[in-house]
């Protein structure tokens, strides 16, 4: 019996999950109470019970109606996500799930719509503008149609794209030949305010393209800007010129497998994605990581929230010609990296975790290592806050630069520093806090005006505020203990076991080749990303491939307000509005 | 010796060839210290691979723009394509016969007496090159460059020039020789014309296309500006304009408000006199004092480059006609009224106030950082 145990002498004791038993969530019973309550105030929906959240299924033709009612009766104001997931036995095969949430009660809730081949499912946009690329996302991934969306065309895959990729029967294996013959140009729609001086003006207007290769858009994005001299009177954006398949891919990978392509979403903030979906994970497998794993678990999040800030004002700044504040941030940055090459070897996409803990123990001189991080990065943001705040030509270019009002952000599903940004002190590690960031004291901070300088406000205080998590974290000390769970059927044994012990030798096979397999169920868990909520949706049929991985890239709601945010203003503007926002292209194209 | 030939074309000639090697090897140099400068200034190294410290990195950049390929693009508009980098360095050249560097007449290229209105005059010809690079080029980016140039250069040519007048009315000569000369037997201008100097510091940087001015070029918005479509030579055509007219523009800063190759006021310390004494070796010390000052306002050049971000159009705009002409047209008045008074020195008084000022702003204690900064409000 003790060559079952694999970090401790304790043997391991709990059960061996048999295949394909249902998932039962811990916190199943009162999401179930809380959604009838929810189910008596809506009309025309039938509850799903035994759900993480609560959750409904909601007639087609209904579907606008129940979500006008949640935002409204319900203060469901947060248009999380909206994506399909595609079950080809089932007749009406494809669900598409709505996931919103509401600041006011702290609450989230689901909904599905079941839709069958060639159905169509009606726009919820006269609800949520900000499901907009949401539902064109379905519509590329499944070939869902939403009746009533004025742009419904394909969004991360090419226009000449043969096939919807998302759904079960599509051979990834297939290839295309993609070229730009018969792909319709985008010309800007000219936003009505300045509709009328065409017809008066002699002087020609000029569309220009801004990337998709351009000095300030960072990764690959693509803005099409129709200019009146230097006036953007109407702007386009086109994404997906990163899309690596990150949800397709997850289907033919075990679960362990997925944790590097998550790295890749905001190759900023690496860690925090791994934190993200690893807990997803463990959530569906009811396990809780090892509090040495919480702990470092933490402190890595943390200085991955403070490097992707660094990362966003220093491109920020540099966009707007002040280069050299982009070295002044860059330097901790480089030492963070340090830190975590310390801990696993890799720099920026270190997949330092594994689901249930870390891949291995961090280096005895960890805390010391971060220590000199906290005590060295305050200068540099001083230093940057002084050369810049008190700047009156930076002061010029990012007051009332790229705003948004509080409203117009909630409806888009703003998250993150850019919510913040606008007053709303919504933060998933508030709300709903994991790794144990309750007991930790933090503020969260907020700015009014939504703009350029707002954003930049609130993320050099989120830095600070990270930084006195840290410290806080340090002052407890590393927790002892393993930094993994104790359970064969999660975690690799160590090496020395499995070429010494039989036992140790079969699980360690078996979890290479056969995986994790999670009940069958589905499960959504979030954290607070760099940019905002970050959430991971996972549906598991109980074999070791994920049936569907969903992330919620914060990025991608924030995006699709950019032309809003722009329009009226002068490309310089726009080029800093954009750096402000911190679009990570991976994380926006998955 | 003293033919007219020898006179009048062989000697001014050689000092051309001189003056022009000198400044190559300035406008080379600069390039060097520029980047080891900015990096010092950025937390970095700057260059450090090529020869001693990098040194050897003033003849690899020749090289590579003289052997890389030069592209055309297909839809040039060719002739103005070509003019484009070749017309800036034609002025950019000319203006150093006009420039004294040392004490005269040996080390003066030529004495001209309106030698101030020829500069202006050539030097603002320089914009047509950026336009035509950026016209022809058929590129909307260069356009847009070409166009932000072609404004930006024709508003701070204005307060440029405004500037000048006020250091024309002091001294009452458009001779750059006769300026400098009233210098050292009175104050530098900077103290009579504290605000001239400080807006012909921020219009050279506007005329340099330098940050915070640099929108013509403005990297994260043009991608290049006017020289995107350009190439290999071509650039490096544009690049040593640029850095020529910084020496330019330079040179005229310490020659009408630095007392050119003089280290003296009220007729004491090292005039032209003195240096004359000298015989040869005071005008080469003259000389190494010009170059000297003119290398200290190249280094100011990169140091607003580290410290400031860039302007939005509009603003510059803004800042060009609604602060800086007006501005300079109240400093014409004041002068006015002065010599009118005939009170010149007074005016000394007005650097002196302005310069102690600024050194009580800059070097006032600074109040810590609050807890939490201005706008931001904290919710938990």
């Amino acid at each position: 019996m003790s060559t079952l145990t694999k970090y401790s002498d304790i043997p391991y004791t709990g059960p061996a999950p048999t295949n394909r038993e249902p998932y039962v969530p811990a916190d199943a019973e009162k999401m179930n109470a809380r959604g009838a309550e929810i189910a008596s105030r809506i009309s025309g929906v039938t509850q799903e019970t035994g759900q993480d959240l609560p959750t409904f299924v909601v007639d087609k033709e209904r579907i606008v109606d129940v979500l006008r009612a949640l935002k409204h009766d319900l203060k469901f104001t947060l248009p999380l996500d909206c994506f399909g997931v595609d079950y080809p036995r089932r007749e009406q095969r494809f669900d598409i799930v709505y996931q919103l949430y509401s600041i006011e009660n702290n609450e989230r809730v689901r909904l599905k719509v079941r839709v069958g081949e060639g159905e169509s499912v009606p726009s919820s946009l006269p609800v949520y503008q900000g499901l907009n690329w949401f539902e064109r996302e379905v519509f590329d991934m499944f070939g869902v149609k939403f009746d009533g969306h004025p742009n419904l065309r394909r969004i991360l895959t090419h226009e000449n794209f043969q096939g919807h990729p998302l759904r079960k029967d599509y051979d990834p294996a297939q290839r295309w030949l993609l070229t730009e013959e018969g792909v319709a140009k985008i010309i800007p729609q000219i936003d009505p305010r300045f509709a009328q001086e065409e017809a008066e003006s002699d002087f020609e207007r000029v569309t220009l393209n801004l990337g998709p290769s351009h000095p300030a858009t960072h990764g690959t994005l693509r803005i099409v800007v129709t200019l009146d001299g230097e006036t953007i009177v109407g702007a386009d954006t086109e994404i997906g010129y990163l899309h690596r398949c990150f949800e397709k891919m997850s289907e033919t990978h075990t679960y362990q497998q997925v944790i590097p392509f998550t790295d890749r979403l905001n190759y900023c903030s690496a860690i925090i994605n791994n934190v993200g979906y690893c807990m997803t994970v463990e959530k569906m497998l009811g396990i809780q990581s090892p509090a040495r794993a919480d702990y470092v678990r933490l402190i890595l999040s943390e200085l991955m929230r403070i490097g992707d800030h660094l990362i966003c004002i220093g491109t920020n700044l540099v966009d707007m010609g002040a280069l050299t504040n982009f070295w002044y941030l860059f330097q901790p940055r480089e030492e963070m990296y340090g830190l975590i090459e310390a801990c696993c070897g890799a720099r920026l996409l270190p997949s330092y975790l594994r689901i249930g803990g870390l891949a291995v123990d961090v280096p005895p001189n960890f805390l010391q290592m971060t220590q000199k991080l906290v005590d060295s990065i305050p200068r540099f943001l001083d230093d940057v806050d002084k050369l810049v705040r008190t700047n009156r030509i930076f002061r010029d270019r990012v007051e009332g630069i790229g705003p948004i009002s509080a409203e117009d952000a909630l409806d888009f599903g703003f998250t993150g520093p850019c919510l913040r940004a606008c007053g709303i002190p919504y933060d998933v590690r508030k709300a709903n806090p994991y790794l144990g960031y309750e007991t930790y004291d933090f503020d969260v901070p907020i700015a009014d005006g939504g703009d350029t300088y707002a954003r930049y406000l609130v993320r050099m205080e989120e830095m600070r505020q990270s930084l006195r998590i840290i410290q806080q974290a340090i002052d407890r000390g590393l927790p002892t203990g393993p930094v993994i769970v104790d359970n064969p059927y999660v975690a690799l044994p160590p090496k020395s076991k499995v070429y010494n012990e039989m036992e140790s030798l079969i699980y360690h096979f078996k979890l290479i080749m056969h995986g994790i397999q999670p009940p069958v169920g589905e499960t959504y868990f979030q954290v607070e990303g760099g940019n905002g909520e970050l959430g991971f949706y996972i549906v598991s049929d109980g074999t070791k491939n994920p049936y569907r991985v969903r992330v919620r890239p914060p990025c991608f709601a924030i995006y699709q307000a950019f032309t809003k945010m722009i329009t009226g203003q002068t490309i310089p503007d726009a080029i800093a509005a954009l750096g402000s926002l911190n679009i990570i292209a991976g994380e926006l194209d998955h | 010796m003293n033919t007219p030939l020898m006179h009048y074309l062989v000697w001014p000639l050689v000092k051309f060839l001189i003056a022009f090697i000198i400044v190559q090897v300035l406008v080379a140099a600069m390039n060097w210290i520029e980047r080891r400068l900015l990096g010092l200034f950025q937390a970095r190294l700057g260059p450090n691979r090529v020869g001693y410290k990098g040194l050897l990195q003033i003849i690899a950049d020749p090289v590579k723009f003289l052997l890389k390929e030069d592209i055309v693009p297909a839809s040039a508009e060719k002739v103005a394509y070509f003019l484009g980098p070749i017309l800036p360095l034609i002025p950019a050249f000319i203006v150093f016969c006009l420039i004294p560097f040392g004490p005269p007449p040996t080390f003066t290229v030529t004495r001209v007496n309106v030698g101030l209105l020829l500069i202006l005059a050539l030097t603002s010809t320089g914009v047509y090159g950026i336009i035509l690079g950026g016209w022809a080029s058929n590129n909307k980016y260069s356009l847009m460059g070409g166009l932000r140039s072609a404004a930006q250069m024709v508003s701070y040519e204005v307060p440029f020039g405004l500037s000048i007048v006020g250091v024309l009315m002091i001294c009452g000569s458009l001779d750059l020789v006769t300026i400098v000369r009233y210098q050292e037997t009175n104050a530098w201008n900077f103290l009579p014309q504290i605000v001239a100097c400080f807006i012909f510091l921020v219009a050279m940087n506007a005329e340099n296309n330098r940050t915070p001015f640099d929108l013509p070029e403005a990297e994260s918005e043009l991608v290049a500006g006017y020289h995107t479509e350009y190439s290999a030579m071509k650039f490096a055509f544009f690049m040593l304009a640029e850095f020529s007219m910084m020496i330019v523009n330079s040179c005229l800063m310490v020659t009408l408000f630095f007392g050119g190759w003089t280290l003296g006021m009220f007729g004491i310390g090292l005039t032209t006199d003195v240096l004359r004494h000298m015989g040869m070796f005071g005008g080469i010390l003259g000389t190494l004092i010009f170059v000297t000052k003119v290398m200290l306002f190249m280094l100011i050049y990169v140091w607003f480059r580290a410290t400031f971000p860039r302007f939005r159009f509009d603003q510059l705009m803004d800042l060009g006609w609604k602060w800086m002409i007006p501005l300079a047209l109240g400093n014409i008045f004041v002068t006015a009224i002065f010599i009118l008074a005939g009170q010149e020195r007074l005016m000394y008084w007005i650097g002196i106030v302005s310069i102690g000022l600024a050194a009580m702003y800059l070097f006032k204690p600074k109040p810590k950082r609050a807890a939490a900064p201005g706008k931001v409000a904290h919710a938990s």
